[in-house]
């Protein structure tokens, strides 16, 4: 009783503090956001109170070594699902902006400068962040055979998580930034996340070490660099000084050509352990698992993690080729870019391999195809990057829409198709369910998402090479040929057909949203089964033999 | 400043000889130890043990 009240005046006292910080904030967007971290604790306070156990017996302990902690992880493929559909329509709605200026609304907050970090980090840190967690702790219990550590700890994770998002995304509209790709929440959000990262590691490191399997399975090396990575960069790339306790502004502690390194340094290693450590995590256990069986090469699975780590590091530099950044510094970038091809198709081969001997599966189980099509866009933007991280390359792409490009096709077709893959495979086995509620349902999905991605990437090709040699395009006397305005102008109807892949991947998802929604509701869909290979019972036998002319009747049976 | 302080030159000039043999040491080392006598049953058992678990009681 009184350890209850306690908490949970404890937390409603969080909330009033969080109120003063509010009304005292310096700013509109420190303010809006104290009310957000009050209106949080003051509902936690009063779940607590009312939530409590007031009985004089306290709860009998239940045995649940025996069982895995998966209430997390459902939430984290409601919440994986649910941000995926918000991330995917904010860049609907960018990609209109570009086309269309008018959808701009004339409003400061739906400008294109303000959604556009919010699409970013909705699909990167909100969907992409979810699925990472929730899978995290999905495969690092069964893999180690055992049950999560510290389960209350993985619920603080998720929620932290969740309120890291709310803050991030609100403060993206109110205009809160600190102007770093990727990086953009302010120093208090940045704390926030550094608290809630480090209880992600805590679980995830308290899970393998309580481990009944001698040896820890791949994938979890793949997630343990991820988590550690992410938390070394987030540290270095957002250290800044606050202009107020009570303010919502910071500054860089670094300046000019370092403080870019360091962002650049931390923005693709973010590409490189959140967005490929991690999946790659998804892909070693959940392949072979739908495939049912084990991977192609395990020796090599482990060639790739080294490979990958050792030189991902330092690939960050091709990101400022043709600055103020020293040429060394560049070229070295462009080199470990270039080497990183080998783990890349290394990891992808290693992946497409496991299905050796299934490639029926291909045909009969669209969940084993997205499977395929994420490892060949994997295959595909893992060639991509190197090949444009070159400079002669980079200096056609960089700034024009082909990046925009490759990063979609990355991005869209091996992070979302691994994930989406991942949820369908995750869902029935989390809420008991007997199958998916629909298979065909999968199958619509995957064929509106690779339509989606062959728009978005296939479009952004072209517009991207056309505004490349535009700028560059000279005049006999030595002027430029086109005025900025003209290739603008020209990337139009590009623009309008990637907001036609944008709008067919997102219906895909929100097919997505509904199949699994009525798998958790415990429906199954009455459908024929996906067709299997033609089968004619009266062919079913051994050709009668081949008799030449002339030659002697066989004898009648 | 005093001989013994850490200038960028020094560390630049650590990162890119015995920083740089000691990382790719490290490298060839974590490679190599997959390729050791014996591993080849290690790793096959590593590779199936996630098939030994049972779903359905998960």
């Amino acid at each position: 009783m009184t350890a209850i009240l306690l908490r949970s005046s404890g937390w409603l006292g969080l909330a009033l503090l969080a109120l003063v910080a509010a009304l005292a904030g310096a700013d509109r967007g420190f303010a809006v956001h104290m009310a957000i971290v009050a209106l949080a604790a003051a509902l936690l306070g009063v779940t607590t109170a009312v939530r409590g156990n007031y009985s004089h017996q306290p709860a009998a302990p239940a045995d649940l070594s025996g069982q895995y902690y998966d209430e997390v992880i459902r939430w984290g493929v409601i919440a994986t699902v649910f941000w995926g559909v918000v991330g995917l329509l904010m860049g609907v709605v960018i990609a209109s902006q570009l086309a269309w200026p008018l959808a701009n609304l004339n409003s400061e907050f739906t400008t294109f400068g303000r959604l556009r970090p919010l699409h970013t980090s909705a699909v990167i840190f909100a969907f992409g962040g979810n699925a990472l967690i929730a899978t995290s702790f999905y495969i690092v219990q069964r893999t180690c055979r055992a049950r999560l550590f510290m389960p209350g700890l993985a619920r603080f994770v998720f929620w932290g998580y969740q309120l890291f998002i709310v803050l991030a995304a609100t403060g993206y509209v109110l205009g809160v930034t600190e102007s770093r790709e990727y990086a953009e929440p302010e120093w208090y959000v940045d704390i926030w996340l550094t608290i809630v990262w480090v209880a992600y590691l805590a679980v995830f490191v308290g899970t393998i070490a309580k481990r009944h399997e001698p040896h820890i399975y791949v994938a979890n090396w793949f997630f343990l660099a991820f988590i550690i990575t992410v938390a070394m960069l987030h540290l270095v790339n957002n250290l800044s000084l606050p202009v107020s306790w009570l303010g919502s502004k910071s500054y860089s502690a670094f300046s000019g050509v370092q403080d870019a390194l360091v962002q650049w340094w931390y923005g693709h290693n973010a590409v490189g352990f959140f967005l490929t450590a991690g999946f790659l995590g998804m892909m070693y256990y959940f392949v072979p698992k739908q495939a049912d069986r084990p991977v192609y090469s395990y020796r090599l699975s482990i060639v790739h993690f080294w490979s990958l780590i050792f030189l991902y590091i330092w690939a960050g530099p091709h990101h400022l080729h043709y600055t103020a950044l020293p040429d060394w510094a560049q070229t070295l970038g462009m080199v470990f870019s270039v080497m990183l091809w080998m783990p890349s198709w290394g990891g992808m081969i290693n992946g497409l391999m496991t299905l050796n001997g299934a490639w029926d599966r291909v045909r009969t189980d669209p969940i084993i195809r997205m499977m395929v099509a994420a490892l060949a866009f994997y295959g595909m933007s893992t060639f991509e990057g190197p090949m444009m991280s070159i400079k002669s390359v980079n200096s056609l792409s960089h700034y024009t829409n082909w990046t925009i490009g490759h990063v979609h096709s990355g991005a869209l077709g091996w992070n979302g198709m691994i994930t989406f893959a991942s949820l369908y495979y995750m869902a029935p086995r989390l809420w008991g369910r007997q199958r998916l509620y629909s298979l065909r349902l999968v199958n619509l999905h995957f064929w509106l998402a690779t339509l989606g991605i062959v728009f978005y990437t296939a479009s952004m090709w072209v517009a991207g090479i056309t505004q490349g040699l535009m700028w560059r395009e000279y005049g006999g006397d030595g002027y430029l040929v086109y005025a900025f305005v003209e290739v603008v102008a020209a990337m139009h109807p590009y623009y309008i057909i990637r907001v036609a892949g944008g709008l067919l991947y997102f219906s895909g998802a929100l097919v997505m949203a509904w199949n699994i929604g009525m798998t958790i509701a415990g429906r199954l869909r009455d459908e024929a089964p996906m067709a299997g290979a033609a089968f004619d019972p009266g062919r079913d036998r051994p050709l009668a033999p081949f008799a030449p002319a002339g030659a002697a009747a066989l004898p009648a049976e | 400043m005093s001989p013994s302080a850490l200038t960028y030159d020094a560390l630049r000039h650590a990162a890119d000889s015995w920083g740089l043999v000691f990382m790719t040491l490290v490298f060839l080392g974590a490679i190599a130890w997959t390729f050791r006598p014996g591993a080849r049953g290690h790793h096959a058992r590593a590779a199936t043990m996630i098939f030994d678990e049972d779903d359905r009681h998960g």
